[in-house]
C-alpha cells in the first residue's frame, strides 16, 4: 500500500487543498447549529426578527460557502484518484509489455487484464474515499478525545483503555481479511479465464456439447467467488458493530464511575452531558474510519497484486553497454554450443547446437513435432535466452545489443498469424513505420497477398478486424509474411508461415522470396522437405539435436533422419501421381 | 425460419430496477431478514441516547444520585448496545449474502448467455469486452448494491422513525420538512442522470480496454519482434487518457450528489429553524419543541446525506447492471426444434439442398449449392485459400444457420434436429488447436469425460501423441499452460487429434488439421484416420493434395461455389481448375 506514494507526487496541491476543503464544510456544518441556538437565545427571546432574518441568511451564505468547499473536495478527490489510476495503468501496460513470454505465462492472460482493470479500480475507490475523509474523520477523533480529556481527565482514562482493544480489533480484522481479498481477485481471474477458454474456444466446445460441463465448470468458480466474497464480508462487516459496540460499553462504564463523581461533587451533570456528546461523536467518527479501514484492506490486497506485476523484472532487458552492431563479416547468425531449457527443471529443448548462416544464405530447419524448430528461431529475437552457449547476430551475443536494434534486424513470421484490428496498412507499418505505399505492395506482391487484397473493397485501408477474424487462415498468413518483408531485415525468419496455404501459392511465395531478397539470411522451419529442399543449408532437428546440417544431397547421402523424412514425403506424393 | 442474426442487443427500455427486482425476489428469505435487522438496530440505535438521558437524568447532583436507577439503566443500555451490534452485523451481513446471491445469478446467467449466442457473436466482440462485464461490471453492480442496500434499509427506517417523532411535535413544520424530500431527491437525480452517461462510457472505455490489453498479450511475440512496445503503449495511453477524461466526471458528477442534498439539507434545516422562529415569537410552539424537532428534522435528513454519500458506487452499479442486461438481451442463436427428429446411429448420408449462405448480407458467398455425399464417402474440399471451405464446416455443424436451403443428414433436415444431436455426428478436428488449462489427460478426455485410462492412452497412441505425452514432465497430468507454451504447435495438434480418435464419432471433419504435425507423424496419423474413416463419411478440408487423392469425392472451390467435383483420375483428365491446382504443386 505505502508502494502508492510516488504516485501521489505529482497531486500534493488537491492531496492538501482537498481534504481542508472537506475540513471547513465540516466545521461550517457544525457551526450551523450554534447560529439557531443565537436565534433562539437572542431573536425569540428578544422578539427581534430582523435579527433571526440576518442570522437565516448568515446559515444560507455558510450552507452555499460549504457546497462550494465540497465540490473543491469532491473535485480534488476525483481528479487524485482518476489520475493516479490512469498512471497506474499506464505504468502496468508499458511494464507487462516489456515482460519476458515466461512470465506473462505465469500470471495468465485474465490475471494481468484484471489487475490493469479492475484492481486499478479498487485503488481508484481507496484513494477518493481517502482524500475525501483522511482529515475530517481523525480530526473529528482527535479533537473529540481532547475535548473530553479537558473535561474529565480519569473519565477518559477509560476512553483510552479501549484504544488498545479497538486496535486489537483492528488488527484482527485486517489480518484476517487482507489473504481473503487477495484470494477473492484471484479467483475472479480464475473465473476470467474460463471464460476466455470458452469464447474462444466456442466451436470446438459446442461439437463436443460440452456446454453443460462447461457451465458447471463455470458454476463452481462462480459458486467459489461467492464463497470467498461471503466469508470476507462476515469478517470485515464485523468492523463496523464491533467499533460501536466498544464505545458504547465505554459509554457505559463511564456513565457508572460519572455517577460516582457526580455523586461525591467532582463532577457536573452538565458536565457529563457535554462529556457524552463528545463520546458519541468520537464514536460516529470511527465508524467512518472502519469503513475506510474495510475498503483499504481491500485496495491493499489490490495493491499488492498490481506490484508483484510492477516489480517483477523482465528476464529479458537490454544489456547496460549496449553494443553498437558491427557488420561481422559475411556471418549473418551463428550458434555456439546453444543449449536451453523451458524451466530450469524441464529437459532441455535444445542441446548443444552450433552452426553457421552466412549473409544471403537460406536455412532450413527441419524436424519432427516437438523436435525444438521454433524454439531454435526464437532464439535469435531473443524471445527466450539461451542457457548455455552463444548466439551471435553479425558477430556479437544477441545479448549484448539494445533489444529493439537487434529485432529491428529480424523480422519474424510466427506460426500462430497475428494481426491487429486497424487496417491491412496499419498492420503492414507494424513492420516499418514509415513504409510508403509502393513498399508496402511490393511486399504483398512477393507475400503473394497482392490478389486478395486488391480484390477487397478498399485494398490496403481494408479494415482488419480484432485477431483478423474477417480473413482465411491462409490469408492472414501471407499478410503477417509481408509485415515481415515489409521491415526488408537482415534476417527473415519464417517459422512454419505457409502451412495454411495451398501448394501452388507456397511455392509461388517462396520463389518471390528467393528472388527478390537478395542479401537477406532466410531461416524457413518447416516440416515438408520440399519447402525447405533448396535452402542452401538445412538443419535437421531430432529430439533438441542437430541430427544433420548440410544441403538436400549432403543430407540424402549421409543423414538417416532426413533420408527418412524425405523417403516418407516422396512415398507419400509420388504414389499417387 | 432461418432470420439474420444481429449482433445489437434487441432494444428494451425496461428499467433497471424493475430487471433487478426478479433476482432480489428470488432471495426473499434474505431480503425479509435484512429488513427485520434494519428495524431492530435502528430501534437500537435511535433509543440509546434517549436511554442515556434517561440515565443521567438521575444523575441530579451531589449526593443525589440514584444509582439503583442508573445502574439498571446502563445495564439497559449495555443489552441495547449489543443488540445494535449484532443486529448491524445480521445486516450486514444479509445483505452481503443477499448481494453476492443476486450477483452469482447474473454471473450465471450471462455465461449461460454466452452458450446461447450465435458464433457470430464470438467471432465479431472482442473476447475481453466480454470478460469485463462478467469481473468489472459484476463487480461494480455488487460494491453498489453492498453500499447501497444496507445504507438504503436503515436510510428508510430512521425517516419512518423521524418522522413519526416529528408528527407528535408539529404537524405543519413537519410538512416543511417531508417537502425538502422531494427536492433533495429532484436535485440528485438531475445529478445522477449526469453521471450514469460518463458511468456507461467509463465501463465501455474499460471494456475496450479488457480487449486491448486481451489483444496484446495474445500477440505479444509479434509486438516484441517488431518492437512495437513503443506505439502499443502510445495507444493504450490514448485509450487511457479517454478513460481517465470520463472517469473523472462520472466521478465528480456522482460525488457532487452529496454535497448538493446537503446544500438543500442545510437550507432546510435554516428555514425550518426561521419559521419555528416566528411560530415561538407568536407562541405557538415552545422553545424546547424547537430543539427537540431539530433534532428530529436532522435525523431525518441524515440518512439523506449517508445515501447520497455513496451514490458513486450506486450510481455506477446501475450503469453496470444495465450492461450486463444488454448482453442478456443479445438476441439468441435459433432455439433447437421443440420437437425434434432424433438420429440415434447416424448412417453418414449427407445432402446440401440450394443452400445459399453470407457472413454479410451485401456479400452473398453461397449462392445456390448443392451436393450429395453417399454414406461412407471420403470428401475432400480443395481449393484457394479463402475459397468458402471453412464456410461448408461452419454450415455443416450449423455454426452459422444457412440463409436459404436446407442440408440434410441421414435425410432429417438438421434445423430438426437438437445441435447436440447434429454435432455428436461428427467429430471434428480445426486447424485451430484449441486447448484449455489443465492436464494433457482431461484434454483429450473432452468429448468423452468419463473414459478409462486406457482408452485415453489407446487414443493417444493412435494419434501417435502417446510417446511426446510420456516425455512430457508429469506424462499425462502436466498441465498445459494458460497459452500453452509448453507445447509444440504440432504437439497441440496431436492432442486434438487424440481427442476426436476418443470419442469415435459417425463422421469426420478435419479442417486443414494436419499442417504443423511432421511428415512421418502425419503419414503416421493418417493410416489411423483411414482406418477411423473406413465405412464413414468424413470431409477433408486439405491443402496437401496427397492426403485426399484416395478420396471418393473431391469438390473444388472457388469464391464458395463448387466448380468442379469427381475424382482424383476424372478431374485430372478434366484439365480444369484442379489439374492447375494439381501441377503447382511441383512447380518450383
Amino acid at each position: 500500500m505505502f508502494k502508492l506514494i510516488p504516485y501521489f507526487k505529482n497531486y500534493k496541491k488537491e492531496f492538501i487543498l482537498g481534504p481542508a476543503c472537506k475540513l471547513l464544510e465540516a466545521i461550517l456544518e457544525l457551526i450551523l447549529p450554534t447560529i439557531m441556538a443565537l436565534i433562539i437565545d437572542n431573536g425569540i427571546a428578544n422578539r427581534d426578527t430582523g435579527y433571526i432574518f440576518r442570522m437565516g441568511g448568515l446559515m444560507l451564505l455558510m450552507a452555499t460557502i460549504g457546497l462550494v468547499s465540497a465540490s473543491v473536495c469532491q473535485y480534488y478527490g476525483s481528479k487524485v484518484s482518476q489520475s493516479v489510476g490512469t498512471d497506474l495503468r499506464n505504468d502496468l501496460f508499458s511494464h507487462i509489455s516489456k515482460l519476458s513470454y515466461t512470465q506473462t505465462d505465469n500470471f495468465g492472460t485474465s490475471s494481468l487484464t484484471n489487475r490493469v482493470t479492475n484492481d486499478v479500480n479498487q485503488i481508484q475507490l481507496a484513494v477518493a474515499l481517502l482524500i475525501r475523509l483522511v482529515i475530517r474523520a481523525p480530526f473529528i477523533c482527535i479533537g473529540a478525545l481532547a475535548m473530553a480529556m479537558i473535561l474529565n481527565f480519569q473519565l477518559s482514562l477509560i476512553l483510552l483503555a479501549s484504544v488498545p482493544v479497538f486496535a486489537l480489533i483492528l488488527y484482527l480484522i485486517i489480518s484476517k481479511s487482507t489473504p481473503i481479498y487477495k484470494k477473492y481477485q484471484k479467483k475472479l481471474d480464475r473465473a476470467g479465464m474460463i471464460i476466455r477458454e470458452n469464447m474462444s474456444g466456442v466451436r470446438v466446445i459446442r461439437a463436443f456439447s460440452r456446454g453443460e460441463k462447461e457451465t458447471q465448470r463455470f458454476d463452481s468458480a462462480n459458486d467459489e467467488l461467492y464463497r470467498t466474497s461471503v466469508r470476507v464480508g462476515k469478517i470485515s462487516q464485523l468492523l463496523n458493530p464491533l467499533t460501536s459496540l466498544v464505545l458504547n460499553l465505554v459509554i457505559v462504564v463511564i456513565l457508572w464511575f460519572g455517577s460516582i463523581s457526580i455523586n461525591n461533587g467532582s463532577f457536573l451533570t452538565g458536565e457529563m452531558i457535554a462529556y457524552i456528546q463528545y463520546v458519541i461523536q468520537l464514536s460516529l467518527a470511527l465508524v467512518v474510519v472502519s469503513n475506510l479501514v474495510i475498503v483499504f484492506t481491500k485496495a491493499s490486497a489490490s495493491s499488492a497484486r498490481i506490484f508483484e506485476v510492477l516489480e517483477t523484472e523482465s528476464d529479458i532487458v537490454s544489456p547496460e553497454q549496449a553494443v553498437h552492431a558491427e557488420s561481422g563479416g559475411d556471418i549473418s547468425v551463428q550458434f555456439k554450443d546453444v543449449s536451453f531449457a523451458y524451466s530450469s527443471t524441464g529437459d532441455n529443448a535444445l542441446e548443444n547446437i552450433s552452426f553457421t548462416a552466412k549473409k544471403g544464405e537460406v536455412i532450413g530447419v527441419i524436424g519432427g513435432t516437438g523436435s525444438g524448430k521454433t524454439t531454435l528461431v526464437n532464439l535469435i529475437p531473443r524471445f527466450y535466452d539461451a542457457t548455455a552457449g552463444e548466439v551471435l547476430v553479425n558477430g556479437v551475443d544477441v545479448r549484448k545489443y539494445e533489444l529493439d536494434a537487434l529485432r529491428q534486424r529480424i523480422g519474424i513470421v510466427p506460426q500462430k498469424a497475428v494481426l491487429f484490428s486497424g487496417t491491412i496498412a496499419d498492420n503492414l507499418r507494424w513492420g516499418r513505420q514509415d513504409a510508403t505505399e509502393a513498399q508496402m505492395k511490393r511486399a504483398l506482391d512477393i507475400a503473394q497477398a497482392s490478389e486478395f487484397v486488391s480484390q477487397t473493397a478498399d485494398g490496403l485501408e481494408s479494415r482488419v478486424s480484432r485477431g483478423g477474424v474477417n480473413f482465411s487462415g491462409g490469408q492472414k498468413q501471407r499478410l503477417t509474411i509481408a509485415r515481415a518483408i515489409v521491415r526488408e531485415p537482415d534476417i527473415l525468419i519464417l517459422d512454419d508461415a505457409s502451412s495454411a496455404l495451398d501448394f501452388a501459392t507456397d511455392s509461388k511465395l517462396r520463389k518471390a522470396i528467393a528472388e527478390q531478397t537478395t542479401g537477406m539470411t532466410v531461416f524457413i522451419v518447416s516440416q515438408r522437405a520440399h519447402v525447405i529442399r533448396d535452402a542452401d543449408r538445412i538443419i535437421v532437428l531430432s529430439d533438441g539435436r542437430i541430427a544433420g546440417l548440410g544441403t538436400h544431397e549432403e543430407l540424402m547421402q549421409s543423414c538417416e533422419d532426413y533420408q527418412q523424412i524425405c523417403a516418407y514425403q516422396l512415398s507419400g506424393e509420388e504414389a499417387a501421381s | 425460419m432461418k432470420k439474420f442474426i444481429t449482433g445489437k442487443p434487441a432494444i428494451k427500455k425496461s428499467g433497471v430496477f424493475r430487471r433487478l427486482w426478479p433476482y432480489i425476489r428470488q432471495n426473499k428469505r434474505h431480503l425479509f431478514f435484512a429488513v427485520f435487522c434494519a428495524v431492530l438496530s435502528v430501534a437500537g440505535n435511535l433509543s440509546g441516547p434517549v436511554l442515556i438521558g434517561h440515565s443521567i437524568d438521575y444523575m441530579i447532583g451531589v449526593g443525589q444520585v440514584d444509582f439503583d436507577m442508573v445502574f439498571r439503566l446502563i445495564l439497559l443500555i449495555g443489552f441495547v448496545s449489543i443488540i445494535y451490534a449484532v443486529f448491524q452485523w445480521l445486516l450486514s451481513i444479509s445483505t452481503t449474502v443477499l448481494t453476492n446471491r443476486v450477483v452469482r445469478a447474473m454471473r450465471a446467467e450471462l455465461f449461460e448467455k454466452l452458450s446461447n449466442l450465435p458464433l457470430r457473436f464470438f467471432d465479431r466482440t472482442p473476447h475481453g469486452e466480454v470478460i469485463s462485464r462478467f469481473v468489472n461490471d459484476i463487480d461494480a453492480v455488487s460494491d453498489g448494491m453492498m453500499q447501497g442496500l444496507s445504507q438504503l434499509l436503515s436510510g428508510v427506517m430512521t425517516i419512518l422513525g423521524a418522522i413519526v417523532f416529528m408528527l407528535t411535535i408539529n404537524p405543519t413544520m413537519t410538512l416543511v420538512v417531508l417537502l425538502s424530500a422531494p427536492i433533495s431527491f429532484f436535485v440528485a437525480k438531475l445529478v445522477a442522470t449526469n453521471s450514469q452517461k460518463m458511468f456507461k462510457k467509463q465501463w465501455e472505455y474499460v471494456g475496450e480496454m479488457n480487449g486491448y490489453i486481451e489483444e496484446q498479450i495474445g500477440g505479444q511475440k509479434v509486438v516484441k519482434a517488431f518492437s512495437m512496445q513503443e506505439k502499443t503503449f502510445e495507444e493504450f495511453k490514448a485509450l487511457n487518457q479517454k478513460l481517465y477524461g470520463v472517469g473523472l466526471r462520472a466521478q465528480f458528477y456522482a460525488a457532487m450528489t452529496n454535497p448538493s442534498t446537503r446544500y438543500v439539507n442545510n437550507i432546510t434545516y435554516t428555514v425550518v429553524g426561521v419559521i419555528a422562529s416566528f411560530l415561538a415569537i407568536s407562541a405557538r410552539i415552545s422553545v424546547g419543541d424547537i430543539s427537540s424537532f431539530l433534532i428530529y428534522s436532522n435525523l431525518f435528513l441524515k440518512p439523506f446525506n449517508e445515501i447520497s454519500g455513496v451514490m458513486a458506487q450506486i450510481q455506477s452499479a446501475i450503469t453496470c447492471a444495465r450492461r450486463v442486461f444488454d448482453m442478456l438481451d443479445l438476441e439468441n442463436q435459433l432455439p433447437d426444434d421443440p420437437n425434434p427428429a432424433v438420429i440415434e446411429h447416424c448412417e453418414g448420408h449427407v445432402s446440401f439442398k440450394h443452400v445459399s449462405f453470407a457472413y454479410n448480407p451485401e456479400r452473398p458467398l453461397i449462392i445456390d449449392f448443392n451436393l450429395d455425399v453417399a454414406k461412407g464417402s471420403k470428401v475432400a474440399i480443395v481449393g484457394h485459400t479463402g475459397s468458402g471451405k471453412t464456410t461448408l464446416v461452419n454450415l455443416l455443424m450449423r455454426f452459422y444457420d444457412v440463409d436459404e436451403g436446407t442440408i440434410e443428414v441421414d435425410g432429417v433436415d438438421i434445423y430438426h434436429l437438437t445441435r447436440d444431436n447434429l454435432r455428436r455426428c461428427f467429430g471434428m478436428v480445426l486447424q485451430e488447436t484449441w486447448l484449455f488449462k489443465g492436464s494433457v489427460r482431461d484434454n483429450i478426455a473432452y468429448g468423452k469425460p468419463d473414459a478409462t485410462d486406457e482408452e485415453i492412452i489407446a487414443a493417444a497412441k493412435a494419434a501417435h501423441a502417446h510417446s511426446f505425452i510420456k516425455r512430457l514432465p508429469e506424462g499425462y497430468d502436466t498441465i498445459i499452460t494458460d497459452s500453452g507454451e509448453n507445447l509444440s504447435q504440432g504437439q497441440k495438434q496431436l492432442l486434438t487429434i487424440a481427442r476426436v480418435m476418443l470419442v469415435d464419432p459417425p463422421m469426420l471433419i478435419l479442417d486443414e488439421a494436419t499442417s504443423s504435425i511432421d511428415t512421418l507423424t502425419e503419414v503416421r496419423i493418417q493410416k489411423a484416420f483411414l482406418k477411423m474413416i473406413e465405412g464413414r463419411t468424413s470431409f477433408v478440408i486439405a491443402h496437401r493434395l496427397s492426403t485426399i487423392r484416395e478420396s471418393d469425392l473431391i469438390l473444388v472451390l472457388e469464391n464458395g461455389n463448387i466448380v468442379e467435383s469427381g475424382t482424383h483420375q476424372q478431374l485430372l483428365e478434366k484439365g480444369g481448375s484442379y489439374w492447375e491446382l494439381y501441377n503447382s504443386q511441383f512447380a518450383k
